[in-house]
C-alpha cells in the first residue's frame, strides 16, 4: 500500500471514536488483501454511517472486524444492504439486537453465496421481528422481539444444520407458538428447550430416524432376529461430548438424525450402524472393563470391532460397501509420533487394515497383526472376544512409545462413525454402584421418568396446532404400561347386579353371531331357484345351446373381520359421584368395561381396552387393560378392578398411541371407541379449543388409516365439543346408571 | 377307460424332509385318505406326484376354486347331438378305475360341496352319483389325498370337522437351510454359494412373517430365481424379481427385502 493511498482511506475514515481509530490500522491490513480499493472506500464509508447512527463504538468495531470477510464472499453491494439494515435495527425497538445480527453475519457466509441468499436472511428476520412485535394499546412496537438476541446468537449454530428455508420454518414455529410466553421464546431460540431440539431435528438435513424407524425395526427382525426396541437420542452441538450409538440391555440406542456421508445414505448408515450392533450382540461376550488400561481398551475394542464387522461381511456381503465407505482412511505419516499422542490413529489404522484386504499397512506390526487375526478367523471360525483381548494386548504393548502419554491426541480421521461406544461388552464393576440408586436424583429433568418394571420406552407423538395449521413435533410422551391389578372377583361382583342385561345381551348376540346374509347366484346348488337365470337358461336349452346350470342361489353369511380398540378416559373427573345413584363414574364404567368386554368376547372379535390420562403433555400414561391376544378372563378382570381415576384427558395422544396397535391388526373394519366423560383439556393447555382440535385431527389421522373413530360421552353437555371432534360419530349418555348396558349395544351397533 | 395317461412317467425331483415317504406308503397301503398340510410352495403337491410316480398309479389333480361344485367333482350330464350323456368328474374317474385323486387347495371350495367326498374316504368307500342313480364302488388302488395351507386362509375357510376327521394328516415345512440349499442346486442348476445365499434372502423374509408379510418366500419362488439366475440375470435382479416382488406390495418391506438382497449378495 503506497503511502498516498494511505492518506486517501485515512482522510475517508471520519469516525472519532478513539476505539474505532485504533482498530483501523488493523482491520486496513486485513481489508486490503481481500477488497479491492472501490470496495475498501464503501467498506469505510460505512464504518462512518455506522458511527453516526447513535449506536455507540460496538457496532462499529464489530463491523469493522467482520466486513471485510463478508464483503469479499458477497461483494460490495451487501455493505449497502447491510448498513441499510443496521440503521433500521437501531431505529427500532430491537436495537439491542444490532451486535448480535452484525455478528451472525459471519457465520452465514459459512453457508450461504449470492446476495439475494442475504436478503432473504433480512426478510426472515424482519418476519420474526414483524410476528413479534408487541401492541399495547395500539401503540406498536414498543416492545423489543423477546427472542431477537438470543435468535441471532444461536444463528451460528442453525446455519450449519439448516438451510435457509429450515432456519425460516425453526424461526415461524418458535414466533407463532410462544408469541405471548417471552421466557420460552427466549429459551426456544436459546435452543434449549425440547421443542426446539425437535423441530431442528426435523427440519435437518439428512434422514430423520423417525421417518426411517420402521424400516429399520423390519431390517432388525429379518436380518438379525433380535427383538430389542429401537430408540433415538439427540444429536446436539451444544453437547461437548458426542453421544455415540450403543446397545443396552434393553435398548438399541441410534442418533436422531444421520446425513449422508461419503455417498452412503442416511438410511444405509443407520443400516450399518444397526448391522455393527447386531453383530456385537451375536459374536461379542463381555470383558470386564476394570482389568484393562483405557490405552488398552482402546485396542481391543479395535480388534473386536473388526471382529464383528468381519463376521457380519462374512454373513451379509453387502455390508462391506457400508462399512468401507465409512471407515476412515488414516493416511500414512498423518500423525507425528514425536508431536503428540498418535493411539488413536493406530487404533483407527489397525482396525482399517484388519477389514480392509487392500489398505496399505506400511506397517510391519500392523501386517502381522492381520495376520494373526485372519488366522484365529479362518475356516469359517468365529473366534471370540477373549482371544480379540489377547490380540489387542499383543498390539498395544508391541507398538506403545513414549508419546502416548502425551496430552495432544491425535483424533483426526480416527472415529469411525457407524460403531457404538462398545459399552455392550465392557462391564465395570463399581464398589459405589449402589450409591446412586439411594440418593434421589434431585433434578428432575422435564422428561419425567415414569416408569416401572412393566413400562415400555416412552414414545412421542406430534401434537395439532390449529393456530399455526401445523404439528408440534413430538409434543407430547406417551408411557405405556401394564395396568396394575386388583382383585378379579370386584369385578364378578360388580356385574352380578346386571345378570337381567346379560341375559339380554346374549340372546341380541345370538341373533348378530350369523351376520348378515348375503346372496350368492349363480350357484348350481343353492338353496333357492333363481328365476331370472333359470328362464335364460331354459331358453338357451330350447334354442339348442349349451344352458347355464347355475340357476340357483344361495346364501351365505358374511365373513365378521373386525378389530375393536377400547379407549377408556380415566381422568380425576371420574371420581364424581353421580347424584342419582351414589355411584362414581368410574365404577359405571368398570361395570361397562367388564360387561363390554365380555360380549366382544362371546362375539369372537378382536377387541383390546386401554385406559389413558395424562399430566401436562410430558406425561401422558397409557394403560395397558386388555390386548387384542389376551381373552377376557380373571387377569383382565383384575386389571379392570384396580382402575383408578386421576390426571387430565389429553385425549390426542392415547388416541394416536392407541392407533399404532389397532393399526397393525389384520382386520377389515377397525373401530375405535372412547369412552370418556368430558372434554379433552390438560393443566398445560391454557387454550381450551387447542386439544379440541388436536383430538379433531387426531380423528381425521385415524380416518386416513383406516380406523374409525366413536366417542361414547358421560358429560351432558358434551353437544358443545364432541360434534366438533367426532361430527355424527358418537352418542351422549345423559344417565349414567345406563352406561353398562348402553355401551354394549353401541358396540354392537356399529359392528353389525 | 383307459387312464393311465394320468400316469406319471419320469421321476419328479423329490428331496426327502424325513420319513414322509414310509408315512405315505404306509397310509396308502391301508388305503386311508392323506390331508396334507404346510406353506405354499413348499413341496406338497411335489411330494403327492413323487409318491404317485413311486407307487406307479395315475394322479388326478383338481385345483379347488371357491366356484367348484360337486357335479364338477362327480361328473354331469352334457348334451351332445344324440342327446345328453353323462360325463364321469375327476373325483368319480378315480375312484372306478383306480387313481389318486389329489384335491389341491381343499379349502378354497366351499364347505358343503365338500361333502361329496365323505363317503369315499370313510370305511364305505363308494361314491353315489345321485343324478345318475349309480353307486361306484371304490377301486382298490383308489386313494383321496387333499391339501391345505393352514395359514393364510382365514377362520371362515377352514374344513369342516366332519371332514378333518376322515384324514389322516402329514405337516409339513419349508425344508432346512442345507437342504433346501441342494433343492435349489437340482433345480435351478446354479452353483452352492449362490443357493446358499438364495436361502439366506428366504429366511430373511421369513421372519417378517406376521410383520407385514402374510407369508414368507417359498422354496418355489426360490426355484424360480434360481433358474433366473441360470439364465443369466444377475442375482440381485432375479431375487427382485421372484422373491420380492410377487409377495409384498408394501414398499417399506420391498425395500427391506431389497436391502436385504444387496447386503445378501454383496
Amino acid at each position: 500500500m503506497t503511502p498516498e493511498i494511505r492518506k486517501k482511506y485515512q482522510n475517508q475514515f471520519t469516525c472519532k471514536f478513539p476505539a474505532a481509530i485504533d482498530l483501523f490500522e488493523p482491520s486496513l491490513n486485513s481489508a486490503e488483501k481481500i477488497l479491492s480499493e472501490q470496495q475498501i472506500f464503501a467498506y469505510l464509508d460505512g464504518a462512518n454511517f455506522l458511527c453516526k447512527i447513535g449506536q455507540g463504538v460496538d457496532p462499529v468495531l464489530v463491523y469493522m472486524r467482520s466486513m471485510p470477510e463478508i464483503i469479499a464472499h458477497f461483494g460490495g453491494d451487501s455493505i449497502e444492504i447491510i448498513t441499510h439494515y443496521s440503521y433500521q435495527l437501531a431505529r427500532s425497538p430491537n436495537k439491542k439486537s444490532l451486535i448480535p445480527f452484525l455478528q451472525s453475519l459471519k457465520s452465514v457466509c459459512l453457508r450461504i453465496d449470492s446476495i439475494d441468499d442475504l436478503q432473504y436472511y433480512l426478510h426472515i428476520i424482519d418476519n420474526y421481528v414483524e410476528k413479534t412485535k408487541t401492541i399495547i394499546h395500539g401503540h406498536q412496537s414498543i416492545h423489543e422481539s423477546a427472542g431477537m438476541i438470543a435468535l441471532l446468537e444461536s444463528i451460528p449454530n442453525l446455519i450449519p444444520k439448516l438451510c435457509l428455508k429450515g432456519i425460516e420454518n425453526f424461526i415461524h414455529y418458535g414466533a407463532s407458538n410462544y408469541k405471548d410466553a417471552p421466557d420460552q421464546q427466549k429459551e426456544y431460540f436459546k435452543l434449549q428447550s425440547h421443542d426446539a431440539k425437535s423441530i431442528i431435528a426435523r427440519e435437518r438435513l439428512g434422514t430423520n430416524f423417525k421417518s426411517i424407524e420402521h424400516k429399520l425395526n423390519m431390517a432388525r427382525d429379518c436380518l438379525w432376529d433380535c427383538d430389542l426396541p429401537l430408540s433415538s437420542y439427540t444429536t446436539d452441538a451444544h453437547q461437548i461430548r458426542k453421544p455415540q450409538p450403543y446397545l443396552g440391555d434393553e435398548i438399541i440406542a441410534l442418533p436422531d438424525v444421520l446425513e449422508d456421508k461419503n455417498s452412503i445414505s442416511g438410511l444405509n448408515r443407520y443400516r450399518a450402524i444397526l448391522a455393527h450392533l447386531m453383530a456385537h450382540k451375536k459374536w461379542s461376550t463381555r470383558l470386564m472393563a476394570d482389568n484393562y488400561a483405557p490405552q488398552l481398551q482402546l485396542m481391543v475394542s479395535a480388534f473386536e470391532d473388526a471382529r464383528v464387522d468381519t463376521l457380519a461381511m462374512r454373513k451379509y456381503p453387502g455390508l462391506k460397501n457400508y462399512f468401507l465407505a465409512l471407515h476412515p482412511y488414516p493416511k500414512k505419516g498423518a500423525c507425528d509420533k514425536s508431536q503428540m499422542s498418535c493411539l488413536r490413529y493406530r487404533a483407527t489404522r489397525l482396525s482399517r487394515a484388519l477389514i480392509d484386504p487392500q489398505f496399505d499397512a506400511d506397517d510391519d506390526l500392523i501386517k502381522e497383526m492381520c495376520k494373526k487375526f485372519h488366522h484365529c478367523l479362518s475356516n469359517n471360525k468365529e473366534s471370540s472376544t477373549k482371544e480379540m483381548s489377547d490380540l489387542g494386548t499383543d498390539y498395544f504393548i508391541k507398538s506403545r512409545c513414549d508419546s502416548d502419554s502425551r496430552p495432544e491426541i491425535y483424533f483426526d480421521k480416527t472415529e469411525v462413525s457407524y460403531r457404538d461406544d462398545n459399552r455392550y461388552f465392557w462391564y465395570h464393576y463399581e464398589e459405589y454402584d449402589e450409591a446412586d440408586e439411594i440418593i434421589p436424583d434431585e433434578y428432575q429433568n422435564e422428561e419425567k421418568k415414569v416408569e416401572s418394571a412393566d413400562s415400555l420406552p416412552p414414545k412421542y407423538y406430534d401434537e395439532w396446532d390449529y393456530i399455526s395449521k401445523g404439528y408440534k413435533p413430538d409434543w407430547t410422551i406417551v408411557y405405556e404400561r401394564l395396568h396394575p391389578s386388583g382383585d378379579a372377583s370386584h369385578i364378578d361382583r360388580l356385574v352380578e347386579k346386571y345378570a337381567e342385561l346379560a341375559k339380554r345381551l346374549k340372546s341380541m348376540i345370538e341373533i348378530l353371531k350369523p351376520q348378515n346374509k348375503k346372496r350368492i347366484r349363480f350357484q348350481e346348488d343353492g338353496e333357492e331357484l333363481d328365476l331370472d337365470i333359470a328362464l335364460r337358461s331354459l331358453i338357451d336349452y330350447k334354442s339348442g345351446q349349451t344352458p347355464d346350470m347355475r340357476i340357483n342361489y344361495s346364501y351365505a353369511t358374511d365373513s365378521r373381520d373386525i378389530a375393536v380398540m377400547l379407549l377408556v378416559d380415566t381422568s380425576e373427573s371420574l371420581n364424581n359421584i353421580n347424584s342419582e345413584t351414589g355411584q362414581t363414574l368410574l365404577e359405571f364404567s368398570q361395570i361397562a368395561l367388564a360387561i363390554t368386554a365380555w360380549t366382544v368376547d362371546t362375539l369372537g372379535d378382536k377387541f383390546a381396552i386401554a385406559g389413558f390420562n395424562s399430566n401436562t403433555r410430558s406425561e401422558v400414561r397409557y394403560q395397558h387393560i386388555k390386548g387384542f391376544s389376551e381373552k377376557y378372563n380373571a387377569t383382565v378382570k383384575a386389571r379392570i378392578a384396580e382402575m383408578k381415576a386421576a390426571y387430565s384427558t389429553r385425549m390426542g395422544a392415547a388416541m394416536r398411541h392407541a392407533a399404532h396397535y389397532l393399526e397393525a391388526q389384520p382386520a377389515e373394519k377397525k373401530l375405535m371407541l372412547i369412552l370418556t366423560d368430558g372434554e379433552p383439556a390438560d393443566i398445560d393447555a391454557k387454550d381450551p379449543q387447542s386439544l379440541i382440535k388436536d383430538t379433531k385431527k387426531a380423528v381425521e389421522e385415524l380416518k386416513s388409516k383406516g380406523i374409525f373413530s366413536y366417542c361414547i360421552n358421560l358429560d351432558k353437555n358434551a353437544d358443545d365439543y364432541v360434534q366438533d371432534i367426532f361430527t355424527n360419530n358418537y352418542t351422549i349418555i345423559d344417565h349414567v346408571d345406563k352406561l353398562p348396558e348402553q355401551l354394549p349395544q353401541v358396540f354392537m351397533k356399529l359392528s353389525s | 377307460m383307459d387312464i393311465s395317461h394320468y400316469k406319471i412317467d419320469q421321476e419328479p425331483f423329490y428331496k426327502q424332509l424325513t420319513n414322509e415317504v414310509d408315512l405315505y406308503q404306509a397310509a396308502y397301503a391301508a388305503k386311508l385318505p392323506i390331508m396334507v398340510k404346510g406353506p405354499t410352495g413348499c413341496g406338497k403337491s411335489r411330494f403327492i406326484e413323487y409318491m404317485a410316480w413311486k407307487l406307479e398309479k395315475p394322479l388326478i389333480t383338481v385345483s379347488c376354486n371357491e366356484d367348484i361344485t360337486a357335479s364338477d367333482l362327480v361328473g354331469r350330464y352334457l348334451l351332445d347331438e344324440n342327446g345328453t350323456q353323462w360325463i364321469d368328474g375327476p373325483l368319480t374317474l378315480a375312484a372306478r378305475y383306480g387313481a389318486i385323486c389329489y384335491l389341491d387347495e381343499i379349502v378354497e371350495a366351499r364347505q358343503d360341496t365338500m361333502v361329496v367326498i365323505h363317503a369315499l374316504t370313510d370305511h364305505r368307500r363308494e361314491l353315489t352319483l345321485d343324478k345318475k342313480g349309480e353307486l361306484v364302488k371304490a377301486h382298490p388302488d383308489f386313494q383321496l389325498v387333499i391339501s391345505y395351507n393352514p395359514g393364510y386362509q382365514s377362520l371362515m375357510k377352514d374344513l369342516k370337522q366332519s371332514t378333518k376327521q376322515r384324514f389322516c394328516a402329514m405337516d409339513f415345512d419349508y425344508a432346512s437351510a442345507d437342504l433346501e440349499a441342494s433343492i435349489l442346486i437340482k433345480e435351478g442348476n446354479i452353483d452352492q454359494e449362490t443357493a446358499n445365499n438364495l436361502v439366506k434372502i428366504g429366511h430373511t423374509a421369513r421372519k417378517l412373517k406376521g410383520h407385514g408379510l402374510e407369508e414368507g418366500i417359498s422354496t418355489r419362488l426360490m426355484v424360480y430365481a434360481a433358474m433366473l439366475i441360470n439364465k443369466g440375470i444377475t442375482p440381485i435382479e432375479a431375487c427382485k424379481m421372484a422373491l420380492v416382488r410377487p409377495i409384498t406390495d408394501d414398499l417399506d418391506i420391498r425395500e427391506t427385502l431389497d436391502n436385504a438382497i444387496e447386503l445378501v449378495f454383496g
